[in-house]
């Protein structure tokens, strides 16, 4: 055969929900059973080849290899906190990377996945942010960050509060959070996985339509014009239409709905912002969980202090609101909220400007 | 901004197409009858269908014009672009009510876009808003300088092309983040409107932060 030097990549395999399984193997002529193996080796099982694939013949797995990719990847680096938490390099494609989280402690092990490569929604504090996009992740990219980890027996929770906006992306994400959920995929409670937006009202209604996952909405501030300032999202889809969107949707008796809250030390812990919150908030069954500010270079918010950041939750918990404070983990492998960025990998070869 | 799902609980009204043409290689102006009021900077959603999901486009036309205009590109393998590429006059479109709060107003302030990202400020310079405004407009070929001949006229030296990939007298000669990188004494206390991709919008914040810009100046529309 003459090398063209075109490389055709193949479609993958990690990723497919079971239907999906069910047409490929039906388009290539196999037995519907196959599908159920399929699901099996991909989602249950470590394996890392269709030659391991051992129940199903050897003439079907190099018919499948004819066509398909399994979709497994390799990380390329991993660093270790003081803490315990890990953060996972990936190669997506070529000069494109994500990065994972590993956060352990004492009550769960959580994974913080990724969902694009980069994002567009430039808010103001965050690193990825400032790398802008350079790619959308698929069903099979996301999983890969579960499936590919030496951890992967061990986790408990999966947050999808890594590099990118889930709803910007959200046929892969609800493929994603089908097969983690599913019984015949990873089999996770739908109350440990996590799905985190700034609030892209459409997406998010049919997430909330679709997938009974928990949601978490980036809300930082309660006010308008604040809020714009720092995340240029709010200028179409105010944080009041997404927190009247979620009223709206009935999110049901078990999904827990959680509002992050970055604090920025004397910007948006005041009573002013308390008593909005509250306002806003009045017939949202939810809790609010504030984060500690960790800054980027450049970025030009104020982070808070301990003694704020106690009063500013303990004046939300007398407004009857159920107030946490996140632990910062991973902070000195920059894997803690804000701060995942592969853009000393980026090659923009696409800008349009 | 454009490409992503509108309000789906927003009903959707059809709209026939007055024109639609290629002002630039795989770059369109699309036109139908104003009849609803907006804000110059506004979005609305446009869908081939009733019942698709609606993406978002900033309109690119004056708050009193007879017409209604919207920039668009062609996003290869695009669900919507590809197919409003077609649309003749006659055809039907479907668009939502315009909303949002990017908005101009009648103070000095720059205008910083990149690509279809100027539409906005074409809006807000059509609804009389040009007056006081520096336009600084980022593209990787000459041609993509939309509107530049009534832009040129209007504005003069207050309208700044940059240009990444193709030279040309009278048009700056790299990026406009490069441009924002060598201007020197920007004013601290006037608006700066950026609109653009992430990249362009990101960057450009960022150099004009640490020219001393308080964020609070900044006013950022990302297409998405």
């Amino acid at each position: 055969m003459i090398n063209t030097g075109i490389t055709v990549e193949k479609n993958t395999l990690l990723g497919k929900t079971l239907p999906e399984l069910k047409l490929i193997v039906e388009e290539l002529g196999l037995p519907g059973f196959v599908a159920t193996q399929l699901a099996y080796w991909l989602y249950k099982t470590n394996i890392q080849s269709f030659d391991e694939m051992t129940n199903i013949s050897k003439k079907l797995r190099q018919q499948l290899a004819d066509h398909y990719d399994l979709g497994i990847v390799q990380f390329v680096k991993v660093q270790q906190s003081a803490d315990g938490t890990k953060k996972y390099l990936f190669p997506v494609s070529s000069h494109k990377f994500i990065e994972t989280a590993f956060i352990p402690d004492a009550r769960r092990n959580t994974l913080c996945v990724s969902s694009q490569v980069g994002c567009k929604m430039g808010c103001l504090f965050c690193a990825t942010g400032k790398q802008g996009f350079q790619a959308q992740l698929s069903s099979g990219q996301i999983l890969n960050q579960l499936r590919s980890i030496p951890e992967r027996e061990m986790i408990s929770n999966i947050v999808f509060m890594g590099m990118g906006e889930p709803f910007d992306n959200v046929e892969a994400v609800l493929n994603a959070t089908e097969i983690l959920t599913a019984d015949y995929g990873f089999g996770l409670s739908v109350r440990k996985v996590t799905v985190s937006t700034i609030g892209i009202i459409p997406a998010m209604e049919l997430f909330l339509r679709q997938s009974k996952c928990n949601l978490a909405v980036s809300m930082h501030s309660p006010f308008d014009d604040e809020r714009r300032r720092i995340m240029p999202i709010q200028h179409v889809y105010p944080i009041k239409d997404v927190i009247e969107a979620i009223n709206k949707s009935d999110p049901g008796k078990y999904r827990r709905i959680s509002i992050e809250y970055i604090v920025f030390g004397g910007m948006n812990d005041t009573p002013k912002h308390v008593k909005e919150l509250a306002r806003l908030l009045n017939k949202t069954r939810c809790r609010i969980n504030l984060i500690r500010f960790h800054p980027v270079p450049n970025a030009p918010l104020p982070p808070t202090d301990e003694v704020r950041m106690a009063e500013f939750q303990r004046a939300l918990n007398e407004k009857g609101i159920v107030t946490t404070i996140r632990a910062s983990r991973g902070l000195d492998i920059d894997a803690a909220c804000g701060l995942l960025s592969t853009k000393a990998l980026v090659q923009n070869e696409n800008s349009d400007f | 901004m454009n490409t992503i799902e509108s309000k789906p609980l927003i009903k959707l009204k059809a709209v026939t197409i007055l024109s639609n043409t290629e002002i630039s290689p795989n770059v369109f102006v699309l036109s139908f009858r104003r009849d609803l009021a907006f804000r110059a900077g506004q979005v609305l959603g446009l869908a081939m269908q009733a019942n698709d999901d609606a993406r978002l486009y900033s309109i690119a036309s004056g708050e009193n014009d007879e017409n209604t205009d919207i920039l668009y590109n062609i996003k290869p393998g695009g669900k919507l672009t590809p197919n409003l590429a077609i649309l003749e006059p006659g055809d039907v479109l479907w668009i939502s009510p315009p909303f949002g709060t990017y908005e101009g107003s009648s103070e000095p302030a720059y205008w910083i876009a990149a690509g279809t990202g100027i539409a906005p400020f074409i809006s807000m310079y059509r609804s009389g808003m040009g007056d006081n405004k520096i336009l600084i407009h980022g593209g990787r070929t000459l041609d993509s300088f939309y509107f530049s001949d009534s832009l040129l006229n209007d504005f003069g030296a207050r309208y700044v092309r940059c240009c990444s990939q193709q030279q040309e007298e009278g048009v700056y000669a790299g990026r406009v983040t490069q441009y924002l990188e060598e201007a020197e004494e920007l004013p601290l206390d006037q608006k700066y409107y950026l609109c653009g991709s992430a990249e362009m919008v990101v960057e450009s914040r960022e150099i004009l932060i640490s020219k001393g810009i308080p964020f609070n100046n900044i006013v950022a529309e990302i297409y998405f």
